[in-house]
């Protein structure tokens, strides 16, 4: 019961088949530490463990001047393919409906 | 659920209540303090084990203020805060 059954028509009966269904489409995903990853879901796991394609890395940098005025900097980052480790992950969201 | 069964004698499962609230409208906090919400409809779709969620029709706010929508979402289950049921 409690094995992984791997059938291609299943519903989304548990939250991973969410992440299932985004194989092959471009995903939003939100990491830990203000990072943002878009790119094509190439492969994922049970620990959320994700292989991405053509990423677009985004970077949120609070910037303190010296008035003590706090900026927003964003910095971006472009990898052909990306390894990302679980632990970091905070959400993951099919980008064509967002 | 496996776990649900054999501690049903007293006091109720946690998981009873996940099970409860699927396809309701509920508000899901992360330990960062972002909260997804609820207030247009984010619907739960699903919760396993890890308390991993799936949610439909969901907001993020962020210090109160709406940052983003999105139509589907899965959420790591280590970041969930709490969910609340609307």
């Amino acid at each position: 019961m409690a094995d992984v059954d791997d059938g291609a028509a299943a519903p989304v009966s548990e939250p991973l088949d969410l992440v299932r269904l985004c194989l092959d489409e471009v995903v939003f995903v939100k990491l830990r530490g203000d990072r943002e990853l878009k790119g094509r879901l190439h492969a994922y796991d049970s620990h959320c463990n994700l292989v991405l394609g053509e990423v677009q890395e985004t970077v949120y940098v609070v910037d303190e001047d010296d008035d003590g005025e706090e900026t927003v900097k964003t910095i971006h980052k472009k990898s052909e393919m990306l390894f990302v480790r679980g632990d970091s992950v905070v959400l993951i969201s099919p980008q064509g409906t967002s | 659920m496996e776990n649900g069964s054999a501690t049903q004698g007293e006091g109720r499962d946690p998981s009873g209540f996940l099970s409860e609230i699927i396809g309701s409208s509920v508000t899901v906090k992360l330990n960062s303090g972002v909260v997804y919400k609820g207030t247009v409809n984010c619907e739960l779709q699903s919760v396993d084990g890890y308390m991993n969620i799936a949610l439909e029709k969901t907001e993020e706010h962020v210090n109160g203020v709406k940052k983003r929508s999105y139509g589907d979402a899965f959420v790591r289950g280590n970041n969930v805060m709490y969910i609340s049921a609307d």
